[in-house]
């Protein structure tokens, strides 16, 4: 019980006022650490800080100097709780190498889910198509003009260019420019659908595989299959599966919404859940500046100018460097974690009843 | 009002923003992304002559950046804080109480591709009527929530300080009952009126002591013998002295 408030705050204010210089020191640099002895002090200065906190509180009175503290509890309070500063400083080689494909790879089903919703819209783009087809205009948006024309007007307009070439050319930089930031707004809308409890992010992955599919049943129906491979190839080997890892993020994401069958709170599930999503959209927005360098530099050029066998031979090996590149880091990456933690699994374990 | 309880049982509490605050922040925020894209295309004007090609592209993704980065690079630099949310004196806060965290960060900003559904925060807007705490999905997303900053200083210790004699002062039951009773509010509401009598007219000033006095006589019924020789002012008087001068003065 405080008897005489004046007095109580005078005798405590150098307390407080010592606790506000740890934190904004704090705070200045997060990279900061305290040695021992400050810690201590550190800690004992946001208890009886806390502890005039509660006697303020129960009296009820001067709301300012409440209030002024409880913004000082508050902030000692995020040092002391700073995940952030136990952890080590960012090194990308260790993310790229291990961080990134180990998650994508720790989600395999949620990648495998996203793949199979995606087929299950081309086949069914594609069934359409072969039913009716002048429903192409309907399947495919007006963004694809160019794809909804006839294909093989379309390979004999390309291919008759002397180069696509010298008028193409003076834009590919601003082309690929487009195509990257293009591309990953459709990525990031794809996995924040997820929020939707996944419906928005399996109808964005429906879609997309409808309008594959089309394409490729239109342009092998029209025997351009060759050209298709050779134009589609080198950029969408990369662009398809970064887009699948999107879709990946999104049912992860829709499943943390959903918690079926999980006794954790929304708040905790997210939690666990958010960095992964960082980890992935960062890694399918590289995929995707990738996939627009090559698709505005190399997948418009067609034959005479640059052979299709040589545009496909490139893809595959695209295709067989990310397999591999997955299939090594993020499986080693996962044995590893198994290894040094025997005992216990990635996510914690489901609370006694 | 946003209440967090930390393990060691300590509670305390951060005043939500209300959403015509935070829609004040988007809009300042808004134009400022507007301006930025356009300072961008003046340098870009000069590298146009040398290669127009190279300076759409750097354009679009100057232009993309500065959308999706701005809110992340600020709020992750300035203790959750755009210049928008600095103007209006609110910040983004972890819902748990702790430090904020890039990837939470991250998400709440990306999320407004959502929120912003189908045009100009509808989706958001309607996720933070329903939700107790005010939040947008993208806030509930990211477990953060956006907090009204209150004054950044500690007050002074000065107040309607009195000298004369305090009859409130010869019964500790009633100061004890004062005290308790009391609520924060009225007891501010007592010491800005206290100290803002002289600025007052004198039908206001009548009115407002006569008020405040009833309502502490409400509180707790004040003997009359004690009041019998107070005006309504001296007893308020009295009242802030005892709230906030303790048992005993020097």
């Amino acid at each position: 019980m405080i008897l005489d408030l004046d007095k109580f705050i005078r005798r405590e204010t150098p307390f407080w006022e010592e606790l506000q210089s740890f934190v904004r020191e704090l705070e200045r640099d997060p990279h900061a650490r305290l040695d021992f002895d400050r810690l201590q002090r550190f800690h004992y200065l946001y208890e009886r800080a806390a502890g005039g906190l509660g006697k303020l509180a129960t009296y009820s009175l001067r709301p300012e100097t409440s209030d002024w503290l409880e913004q000082l509890v508050a902030a000692a309070h995020a040092e002391i709780q700073d995940g952030n500063r136990l952890q080590s400083r960012f090194s990308f080689k260790d993310w790229f190498f291990r961080v990134w494909p180990a998650t994508v790879m720790r989600h395999w089903r949620a990648l495998l889910l996203s793949a199979g919703i995606m087929l299950a819209g081309s086949f069914f783009g594609a069934v359409v198509l072969l039913v009716d087809p002048a429903a192409k205009g309907d399947l495919i948006p007006e963004g694809f003009s160019h794809l909804r024309g006839d294909p093989s007007e379309r390979v004999a307009g390309e291919e008759s260019r002397k180069s696509s070439g010298e008028e193409g050319k003076k834009w590919n930089s601003s082309f690929s420019a487009k195509l990257m930031t293009h591309n990953t707004q459709v990525a990031v809308f794809a996995l924040c659908l997820g929020i939707t409890w996944g419906i928005g992010t399996i109808l964005a992955l429906f879609y997309n595989g409808v309008i594959l599919g089309a394409v490729a049943l239109d342009y092998a129906a029209a025997g351009e299959t060759v050209f298709l491979l050779g134009w589609l190839l080198p950029h969408g080997i990369v662009e398809i599966p970064a887009f699948l890892i999107a879709g990946q993020g999104g049912l992860l994401l829709a499943g943390a919404v959903v918690g079926w069958r999980n006794p954790y709170s929304l708040s905790a599930r997210m939690r666990l859940l958010l960095p992964k999503l960082v980890t992935i959209l960062c890694g399918v927005a590289l995929m995707l500046i990738w996939a627009g360098l090559v698709e505005s530099f190399l997948s418009q050029d067609h034959e005479p100018q640059l052979p299709y066998a040589a545009k496909i031979a490139f893809g595959l090996a695209e295709a067989v460097v990310l397999a591999g590149f997955f299939a090594h880091f993020g499986r080693r990456n996962l044995e590893e974690e198994q290894a040094e933690r025997p005992f216990h699994s990635s996510e914690p374990k489901k609370p006694k009843r | 009002m946003f209440r967090v309880r930390t393990p060691e049982g300590i509670e305390f509490s951060q005043p939500i923003a209300s959403p015509v605050l935070r829609l004040l922040a988007v809009s300042i925020d808004f134009g400022i992304i507007l301006l930025c894209v356009e300072l961008i295309q003046i340098p870009l004007t000069l590298l146009r002559v040398l290669s127009a090609d190279t300076a759409q592209a750097i354009a679009f993704l100057a232009a993309f950046v500065i959308e999706i980065g701005y809110g992340i690079a600020l709020e992750w630099r300035q203790k959750g804080q755009t210049i928008g949310k600095r103007v209006v004196k609110i910040r983004v806060a972890h819902g748990a109480g702790s430090k904020l965290l890039l990837s939470q960060i991250v998400m709440r900003n990306l999320l407004r591709v959502v929120d912003h559904l189908p045009f100009f925060y509808a989706v958001g807007g309607l996720a933070a009527l329903a939700d107790r705490q005010g939040r947008r999905l993208g806030d509930i997303a990211a477990g953060t929530v956006v907090v009204r900053i209150p004054k950044p200083r500690l007050p002074p210790l000065e107040a309607a300080a009195t000298e004369k004699y305090n009859s409130l002062r010869d019964c500790q039951t009633l100061t004890a009952r004062l005290r308790q009773e009391v609520t924060p509010e009225l007891a501010d509401a007592a010491l800005q009126a206290v100290q803002r009598r002289a600025s007052l007219s004198p039908e206001a000033r009548l009115r407002i002591f006569s008020e405040l006095a009833a309502r502490f006589q409400s509180l707790v019924p004040i003997p009359e013998e004690v009041v019998r020789s107070l005006s309504k002012e001296r007893l308020v008087f009295n009242v802030v002295d005892v709230l906030f001068y303790g048992e005993k003065k020097s």
